[in-house]
């Protein structure tokens, strides 16, 4: 990566790891954050996301590469000196000020006339919408509010950009909901980049414009969230982002973009590979998500579809989850049109399951265990 | 007959607890009293009558007050140099893990433990072997710095457990450095806990005796002059003396367990339904 590169990026990470003695924390994580980007570092705890975010803040040096921010290495600059400022997961507010001095921390570090400060501060409190309490203790506030004030303090000093580490995790369901939709808001308002890090994954599809997807250290794919969902880049980005099934078979022959895969449960299927080469006899797994799928009461697949006893039926509202055990005992999920489907289908039948021919996508190699993957349907839902 | 029964325990155990205070508290009436009294000899021993002669003239004993005052110095320069020590290695202690930290912890307990004989006598061996100091004001000082450390840093580090490290995180990512980190954040949420210690060490300086006695010199504190006065008189100023030392005790302690009070009583009455805990060294 040369010294100017894109103008347009606010943080470039050059090459950069992070090891604590044998364990690598990140390895070679190498990405760009544009200016006004919302980014999420998605992952499962321990992946390194959150020390790639505390190597950009600066409470952490990475062990290699470099860190830049508005085009400058700040790799050995502290962190009080560095144009970022965090949102912390458990807020870490002062409690012994107001909300007000609690916002007013960072310009006040910096010196500004304090006429200024109290422009600045309390134009801040009015976006997050917190004016009315701004002479209350951190303590006296909901968790919601108190995630606002955080937000506030950090924006008040225009950071080139904002870092916010699992910044929803604390709050309940509901609040969460509306947090998400706040942040963004917000985001839109200032204008400011936001990297984001998470480990739910249907909070980062729903708010990023861009996805890191990280798994041990190393970065998976990184992608708009829609590229994410229909195209991972390998078998765990697939199955921890939404909800994927998962069938392995051995490819049996090429077709332009397209491959023939021979399934370990017997049928032949079409798959699109975005790209990638497979060479004749690999061992793949073609992904299916459960929304893609049609089932059908007919036994009729000839080539397009696979079939299978109907176990389970759960109605709920819009669509009905299917839950089919195929004839080596693979589980599949598929999402349907409850009003289409519910009549003509009942568990204990054999059903058959077809989709389009673009739907299925290649990955290389075998999962670990053949079928659906757990992660929440429902939230997938909502989301897309 | 198991009400009566457990009727029988609830009264003997309250009767107990009455011995046990009633056995603590004695003496210390008995300074209060005794300081209204007006003795008939030099020993402010026996009751005879009751006076306010000794209140109006607490510091009628010319040498008495010249070694309070010695010991209020000594208290004020050796608290004030401890406290600053031991809740620096307090924080150091909490605040990072480091190599040594658990012989750090030894080494703290140590003074605490050691019989304050041994540690006076061997005090006074290493003053005697060296030509830079001469026993006296400074000695005093260094003897009690050295105790008070221990309880200076035991107590702050007690009062700090659970505090919220992110806070200083949270401070220099607002572009705070260092020292105003420690300035703004830091030192005004440890200071309750600090000052707790700096009175304990206060205290603990005006009271010892036997580690000063070895390591005083010509200097004479408030306890040397009492022990050694006693065998000639004991003026009821003594009392007097005590006495003022003992309600200024109390009085600190009791602001401050009100202090303490008030703050959690402002705290749950704002606080809404669904608050969380964010910082409980708050």
């Amino acid at each position: 990566m040369g010294e100017l590169a894109n103008p347009k990026n606010v943080i470039e990470l050059d090459h950069i790891s992070k090891t604590y003695g044998d364990f690598v924390a990140v390895h070679d994580a190498n990405f760009s954050i544009a200016t006004g980007e919302f980014f999420a570092m998605l992952g499962p705890s321990g992946c390194g996301k959150t020390t790639t975010l505390k190597m950009i803040a600066g409470f952490e040096q990475p062990t290699t590469g470099r860190v830049m921010l508005d085009g400058v290495d700040v790799s050995s600059v502290p962190p009080y000196k560095r144009n970022v400022n965090t949102v912390f997961q458990q807020y870490a507010l002062f409690p012994h000020m107001t909300v007000f001095d609690n916002v007013a921390f960072g310009p006040r570090s910096k010196k500004i006339d304090e006429k200024k400060i109290k422009t600045s501060v309390m134009e801040m409190l009015e976006i997050v919408r917190l004016s009315e309490f701004a002479a209350r203790k951190p303590t006296q506030l909901s968790g919601g509010q108190q995630q606002r004030v955080a937000l506030a303090r950090a924006l008040v000093n225009y950071p080139s950009a904002l870092l916010l580490d699992e910044p929803l995790a604390a709050l309940d369901l509901k609040l969460r909901e509306a947090m998400q939709i706040e942040l963004k808001r917000i985001q839109r308002e200032v204008g400011i980049s936001f990297i984001f890090v998470t480990h739910d994954q249907g909070e980062a599809l729903t708010m990023s414009d861009r996805i890191a997807v990280m798994s041990q250290g190393h970065v998976e794919q990184i992608g708009t969230p829609e590229e994410i969902y229909r195209t991972p880049s390998s078998l765990f980005v697939a199955g921890f982002i939404g909800s994927a099934n998962l069938l392995p078979g051995t490819v049996e022959s090429r077709d332009g973009d397209d491959v023939v895969v021979a399934l370990r449960v017997g049928a032949t299927v079409r798959a699109a590979t975005k790209g990638a080469v497979f060479s004749v006899g690999d061992k793949v797994s073609v992904m299916l998500r459960p929304e893609r799928i049609k089932p059908a009461a007919t036994v009729e697949v000839q080539g397009r579809g696979i079939e299978g006893l109907l176990t389970d039926l759960v109605f709920q509202g819009a669509t009905a989850r299917l839950i089919v055990r195929l004839d080596d005992g693979t589980e599949m999920t598929c999402l349907a049109d409850s009003s289409a489907t519910m009549p003509q289908i009942a568990p204990g039948k054999r059903i058959a399951m077809t989709w389009d021919s673009d739907c299925g996508f290649v990955l290389a190699g075998w999962p670990d265990k053949a079928g659906a993957t757990t992660t929440d349907i429902d939230h997938i839902e909502s989301t897309l | 007959m198991m009400r009566i029964r457990s009727k029988v325990a609830h009264w003997a155990l309250n009767i107990f607890a009455g011995l046990g205070l009633l056995y603590l508290f004695t003496p210390i009436f008995f300074i209060v009293a005794f300081s209204f009294n007006k003795p008939k000899g030099n020993f402010n021993i026996a009751w005879q009558e009751f006076t306010l002669d000794n209140w109006m003239h607490p510091f009628a004993e010319e040498s008495l007050t010249r070694a309070l005052r010695v010991s209020l110095e000594i208290a004020a320069v050796s608290t004030l140099i401890s406290t600053v020590l031991g809740s620096l290695i307090a924080i150091a202690l909490s605040r990072y893990k480091f190599r040594g930290s658990s012989g750090i912890n030894l080494f703290l307990v140590l003074p605490l433990t050691t019989p304050e004989i041994v540690l006076g006598s061997s005090l006074a061996t290493l003053f005697l072997g060296q030509n830079f100091i001469e026993f006296g004001f400074t000695t005093i000082v260094i003897a009690h710095i050295m105790f008070q450390v221990s309880f200076v840093a035991l107590t702050v580090r007690a009062r700090i457990r659970g505090f919220d490290w992110t806070l200083e995180q949270a401070a220099q990512d607002l572009g705070a450095s260092p020292m105003r980190t420690f300035t703004k954040v830091t030192l005004p949420l440890i200071l309750p806990g600090i000052l707790a210690a700096s009175l304990l060490a206060f205290a603990l300086s005006i009271d010892d005796f036997i580690i000063t006695f070895f390591n005083s010199g010509n200097v004479v504190s408030f306890p040397l002059q009492i022990y050694g006065a006693a065998r000639v008189r004991i003026p009821p100023q003594i009392n007097v003396l005590a006495s003022m030392i003992l309600f200024l005790s109390v009085a600190v302690l009791l602001s401050g367990t009100i202090a303490g009070m008030r703050k959690e009583a402002a705290k749950t009455s704002a606080a809404k339904p669904k608050r969380r805990i964010l910082n409980k060294s708050a």
